[in-house]
């Protein structure tokens, strides 16, 4: 597997990472690479602090104790809105889409970060403003062909079934032109026949930008499948961390997840 | 409005508003009309027409804060007291013209909109309200303490004028006010559509995922509050020069109460709205105006004045009904007219 070239270059360095609401400690002492190129698995029962992990890489949650740096910069202490502009994207668990907007105004959102015309020039809907948006416009079609949204471009999120939501939700994200993806449990809820399209959709993204991706999931036929390496937390604990063959086949793994599902 | 079977066949004339020549052929008749309308309509319609206009370009401010970007705001009508105060001042004490006072006073209330503003950075919804009311109040309070304002008596500023031709009366304010509110109903319907647009209406659907999309929540929501009380600014402005005199009651926590009746019953984050709900309130006051005489006569233990009453309970009456039967308002019928005509005759 090719990211094990570079695994002496983590993109994102996890150090000691510790997070406490009042007396319940969310994470404790928890220590992450995400490597160059991998699809990194985080799991572990519900409550685990894995959502947790991923508020603080993206600034909701800010840690008392440790440290997050994506390649030498600190994200510790800065806000979500400046990560963003880093160029780290991410989808939610609970999907949080614009519900009033239409599915291709929700992913023209997503290239705010990119655009650079302000109030001023947005009053004036020609010229350099108007070229700005069809040329966002383009990469926005990029994704949509890419998920195969065709169908539901102008349909307003709100009064989307669940599974499309959740695809917005990732569409929404890769049009940010991530340099790193965070999932949040992109498959939960969904029937079968989307998990396999979700799976599929995840690694067609791999495959076409070869970005580092992390991925908490919870069915672990998806994770074994699409995942190089995966991390298992448990009670705001890293519990173990490896190759998937050898998460599967661990002991403490098994007894603390594996075991009761 | 298009017809079925105009498609599509380029992102640009996706994004287009206006897409047909009919479109064209519409909006250039409705525009000749406009300008040619002093040459025959009655002087009561101008007047109206003036007063309307005003009212829409306050409203097209409160829909862009509030509407688009969800920071409600009982503020607006003490926003257009700066802006009518500022015009005032800068062409009376200072001899500044009109034509520059006019976007000053809206840089001056936008100016003292990001302070008022500043709560939103903090609270929100009911809590934010209570605090713009609070706002209303220290700069009503504020202008009726100042010497320069000319406390409780007012000011009162001329009719603007351009090479020695005076705009003094309502026909001739009518050019200058319709073409203000034609700018300003552009530039706000672009506004919207673009990035600034777009980082607004994800603050109002959802905040936490507008910030995983880069938007800096402080700047945007300071913005907002700018961009609708330049808006209240330039429309005080047009007041204060259109009615020659400029006193703190016209600018009333009552005024603000019926903006905001304005932008519910014209339908939240919609620009076409904002004309809908404008019209309908001033065709209300106007229909309590000529029926209270009447009214006064029939019901005579209302008192002798009954309108300012009526005319309120009418407002409350409609609001009521609207929040009920059509809280999006009246441009969610507007969109169903449209689109009903668009799939005209096949309704797939
Ligand atoms: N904002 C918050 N305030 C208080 N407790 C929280 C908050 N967010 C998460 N927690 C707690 O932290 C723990 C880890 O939560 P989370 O990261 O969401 O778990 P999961 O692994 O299922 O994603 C849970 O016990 C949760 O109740
Ligand atoms: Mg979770």
């Amino acid at each position: 597997m090719s990211h094990r070239q570079h695994e002496n270059r983590p993109v994102i360095r996890v150090r000691r990472l510790s997070l406490r609401f009042g007396g319940l400690e969310a994470l404790s002492n928890v220590s992450v690479d995400v490597q160059e190129g991998e699809i990194l698995a985080i799991i572990g029962p519900n409550g685990a602090g894995k959502t947790c992990f991923l508020n603080c890489i993206n600034g909701f949650y800010h840690p008392y104790e440790g440290e997050i740096l994506y390649r030498d910069k600190d994200l510790t202490r800065l806000k979500p809105h400046k990560i963003a502009a880093l160029g780290l994207a991410r989808t939610f668990q609970n999907i949080e889409l614009f519900s009033g907007l239409t599915a291709l105004d929700n992913l023209m959102s997503a290239r705010h970060i990119h655009m650079r015309h302000g109030a001023l020039l947005g009053c004036l809907f020609f010229g350099p403003t108007r070229k700005e948006e069809i040329a966002h416009r383009e990469r926005v079609e990029e994704v949509i062909d890419l998920l195969e949204m065709e169908s539901i471009r102008k349909k307003t999120v709100g009064s989307l079934p669940y599974g499309q939501r959740k695809k917005v939700d990732l569409a929404r994200a890769l049009c940010m032109d991530p340099a790193l993806l965070l999932l949040d449990e992109p498959m939960a809820g969904m029937n079968v026949e989307e998990k396999e399209d979700m799976a599929r959709f995840i690694l067609d993204v791999y495959e076409l930008k070869k970005i580092p991706i992390v991925l908490i999931e919870h069915d672990m036929d998806v994770v074994m499948d699409i995942c190089h390496r995966i991390v298992v937390l448990d009670f705001g604990r890293k519990l173990a961390e490896g190759r998937a063959q050898d998460i599967k086949d661990d002991e403490r793994v098994i007894r603390a997840y594996l075991g009761e599902a | 409005m298009r017809p079925c079977g105009v498609f599509d066949k380029s992102y640009a004339l996706d994004i287009a508003i206006i897409r047909t020549w009919q479109h064209w052929a519409v909006l250039i008749s409705a525009l000749v009309f406009l300008y040619l309308f002093p040459l025959f309509g009655s002087y009561y319609l101008i007047s109206f027409i003036n007063l309307l206009c005003i009212s829409i370009i306050v409203v097209l401010g409160l829909q862009i804060v509030s509407g688009f970007c969800g920071q409600i705001s009982f503020g607006q009508a003490a926003f257009m007291a700066v802006g009518a105060y500022t015009s005032s001042i800068l062409t009376i004490r200072y001899g500044i013209s009109f034509w520059l006072a006019l976007p000053l006073s809206g840089i001056m209330a936008g100016a003292v909109g990001i302070i008022g503003g500043a709560p939103s950075l903090r609270i929100k919804g009911m809590y934010l309200a209570m605090a713009t009311i609070a706002i209303h109040f220290v700069v009503i309070w504020v202008i009726l303490h100042m010497e320069i304002t000319g406390s409780f008596k007012g000011l009162y500023p001329m009719p603007p004028s351009i090479g020695g031709f005076e705009f003094d009366t309502d026909e001739r304010m009518f050019y200058i006010i319709v073409s203000v509110v034609i700018i300003m109903t552009y530039a706000a319907r672009n506004l919207m559509r673009s990035k600034v647009g777009r980082a607004f209406v994800a603050i109002r659907d959802n905040d936490l995922a507008g910030e995983v999309m880069g938007v800096n929540l402080y700047y945007y929501k300071l913005l907002a509050f700018f961009i609708s009380c330049f808006y209240a600014g330039v429309a005080g402005s047009l007041w204060a020069h259109l009615i020659t005199v400029v006193n703190a009651e016209q600018f009333t926590l009552l005024h603000a109460l019926e903006y905001v009746g304005m932008l519910i019953i014209g339908g939240m984050g919609s620009i076409p709205g904002v004309f809908f709900g404008v019209l309908f309130i001033r065709i209300l006051n106007e229909l309590v105006m000529f029926t209270s005489p009447a009214l006064a006569k029939a019901l005579p233990w209302m008192g002798s004045s009954p309108a300012a009453s009526l005319g309120l309970i009418a407002f409350g009456l409609a609001m009521a009904v609207f929040l009920i039967f059509e809280p999006r308002g009246l441009a969610h019928r507007w969109e169903i007219f449209k689109s009903s005509y668009r799939l005209y005759p096949f309704a797939h």
